[in-house]
């Protein structure tokens, strides 16, 4: 049996800084995992990626990954993504040292 | 030290306009990814989680102080201040930005650095010894070989394009301190009637598969080096699969075909290749081994240092733990440990490094070296430097006394920045070397060697950790298995799987419980924690690592 649709947001990098991105609801990239699109519907996932996709020349490994809805937006689900959004453990660096906007 | 000819100079400086007009040619949209990214893998540098890697080579894991400061420059001027140094004796570095690299790469030529096959599927960096042509017990200097086996691997073009990547680790003495039996070839030197040869050793590696190499030359004239890697090299690449990534390295190949017809194969290819070198390569290798000369020692009575040793007793525990003995009485290897407790393991800030630079050139002869146990490492020193040098490492955060100890772990970057991990690495390597500096058991408990991996792939070196813990995925939660009795030297052993994993939060405890079961097993303080795993086996770890499984088995 197919496995249920779970919502889900598109991510990937930038290709001048690699930095982690997010396709915003409006075709655009946000550094912030809360200004991501997230997207319910699983046909709607594909079409989104296919426009997020046309922006390849700027950004590197786009790929949908699992998000839930919360309270500031959407929230990771795996600890991989969460750690995507914050930066890495062991010093203050990447998201959780500069937040601008791509 | 090896001195860049014009050519090699040459050589780098046409690779990096090279990359230099690919990564404009990526940035203006002339190259898709796609098109850019083997590109860019061949000069070292990845995509990770949050950022782009520059992998560079230090070969054999030799450096001078030019090229420590320049390392330091790179971390500060276009990274975040520091450098992470690997169990390959790379350098990463964990920030770049993509514009910047090619600066990054013309900068580390100017001292006779590169980044070039740090990366695909071909002959990656040649590790060493890194007391080579220092240690008491060495046959030969191994370095200059390594070096023949640089130039001859670089740019091959029968080898770039193989299976999977390739390693190859060679050392000149018993003692093996560059893991030769977990590498795609290892080569150890060994003698036969007084004249120094290579035993080769195939098909070892870690991994999804670990193995221990088979043996299959036991002895290979100096001359025949390259003729025979060579040999090795071209049945690989026949015979290896290439249908299955996982399957591909040339472990896989050994074990699928036997030892014996590989060895067979190769000795045909051998005849065959002999033929075809005019001993260009042997006159290349003298000329590179003049600049493998030893430095010229000098003498002085040993008084400071003994009347340090006899007084200081954090200069005494500092020198039992981190120093090794030297071929020339009156001077000591320092091994440099960046491990301090709850420091990040590998880890250098640029000023760290230009400290050891400065202190290379004051005490050392101007030699580096980097570990494959992710240390830094003075190969000569005059004991009677070696107080003046330890206050100097205090001063910088470099003195910690731990060299073989329990916080000495080996530690891959995990998924705090890379993105095949699984799990991190980074922090239980913090938190076991903090518990135990709390505890203060550390030197109670004496000679362990603990290797974390993040992932299957084991560039952490688990499997061959007296314990070894893999992170794992399980369910969308961090798990940590661990593995007892590895061994990474001469007697070189996989290590046993405990049994089921541990939760991140029960990793510590669990690491905690098996020191505390070893303490209680060892024979004497003498009995390391291998020897005690090898006396009693397995099960006395696992009672002590399960209390609630044995406790419902009663």
């Amino acid at each position: 049996m197919p496995r249920p649709f779970t919502p889900k947001i598109i991510t990937a990098n930038d290709l001048l800084e690699g930095d982690v991105i997010y396709f915003t609801d409006t075709n655009g990239w946000s550094r912030e995992l809360k200004e991501a699109e997230l997207i319910e519907d699983e046909a709607e996932a594909q079409l989104r990626l296919l426009e997020a996709e046309k922006d390849a020349q700027h950004v590197v490994g786009i790929y949908l990954t699992d998000a839930k809805a919360g309270a500031d937006g959407p929230e990771p689900t795996h600890f991989r993504e969460d750690f995507r959004r914050t930066g890495p453990s062991n010093y203050r660096h990447g998201k959780q040292e500069a937040a601008a906007n791509v | 030290m090896y001195k860049y000819n014009d050519f090699d100079t040459a050589f780098l400086a046409e690779r990096n306009a090279q990359f230099r007009a690919q990564v404009e040619r990526r940035i203006d949209g002339s190259l898709t990814e796609d098109e850019f990214k083997p590109l860019r893998l061949m000069n070292g540098l990845y995509l990770q989680l949050h950022a782009y890697m520059l992998r560079v080579a230090i070969p054999y894991g030799t450096l001078n102080s030019d090229q420590m400061r320049t390392l330091a420059l790179l971390a500060e001027k276009w990274d975040k201040g520091y450098g992470h140094f690997t169990t390959r004796q790379n350098i990463q570095y964990n920030w770049p930005k993509l514009r910047d690299v090619p600066d990054m790469l013309d900068a580390l030529a100017e001292v006779g650095l590169h980044a070039i096959q740090t990366s695909g599927n071909t002959i990656r960096n040649v590790t060493s010894d890194h007391f080579a042509a220092a240690a008491k017990d060495e046959l030969t200097d191994p370095r200059p070989y390594a070096e023949l086996i640089r130039q001859w691997s670089t740019d091959h073009p029968e080898f770039q394009f193989l299976g999977r990547k390739f390693k190859i680790a060679i050392t000149g003495s018993s003692n093996d301190r560059a893991v030769t039996r977990a590498h795609d070839i290892g080569l150890r030197m060994v003698e036969r009637d007084g004249v120094a040869g290579f035993e080769v050793i195939v098909g070892g590696g870690l991994g999804r598969t670990p193995l221990i190499g088979k043996v299959i030359r036991d002895y290979l004239p100096q001359a025949d080096l390259l003729p025979y890697l060579e040999s090795v090299l071209a049945v690989y690449n026949l015979l290896g699969r290439r249908d299955n990534k996982y399957k591909a390295r040339i472990k896989i190949t050994v074990l699928e075909n036997g030892i014996d017809t590989i060895r067979e194969m190769v000795e045909e290819r051998f005849e065959e290749r002999r033929k075809t070198f005019d001993g260009t390569d042997q006159v290349l290798l003298e000329e590179i081994k003049a600049h493998f000369t030893p430095p010229k020692l000098r003498g002085g009575n040993l008084e400071t240092y003994l009347a340090a040793y006899d007084a200081d007793p954090v200069f005494r525990s500092w020198a039992d733990t981190n120093l090794a003995e030297h071929r020339d009485d009156n001077h000591a290897i320092v091994t440099i440990s960046i491990k301090a407790h709850g420091q990040t393991p590998g880890d250098a800030t640029a000023a760290q490094m230009r400290a050891m630079a400065d202190l290379a050139e004051r005490f050392g002869y101007n030699e580096l070296r980097i570990s494959h146990e992710q240390n830094v490492i003075l190969p000569h020193v005059h004991k009677s430097d070696l107080p003046a040098l330890h206050a100097a490492l205090k001063d910088h955060g470099l003195a910690t006394a731990n060299v073989g100890l329990i916080s000495d772990i080996i530690a891959c970057p995990g998924m705090d920045y890379c993105a095949l991990a699984t799990a991190r690495s980074i922090p239980v390597a913090q938190e076991i070397a903090t518990r135990f500096e709390e505890l203060k058991l550390e030197h109670e408990v004496g000679h362990l060697q603990i290797k974390i991996s993040g992932c299957i792939n084991a560039c952490g070196h688990h499997h061959v950790g007296h314990i070894g813990i893999l992170g794992l995925d399980r369910a969308g939660v961090e798990n940590y298995q661990i593995t007892l009795g590895g061994d990474a030297t001469e007697t070189a052993a996989i290590g046993t799987r405990t049994g089921p994993g541990f939760a991140y939060d029960e990793i510590v405890p669990a690491v905690e419980r098996l020191i505390t079961a070893y303490l209680s097993l060892r024979d004497s303080a003498e009995e390391t924690f291998l020897q005690t795993y090898r006396r009693v086996g397995m099960d006395p770890f696992k009672a002590a690592l399960y209390p609630e499984a044995q406790k419902k088995v009663a």
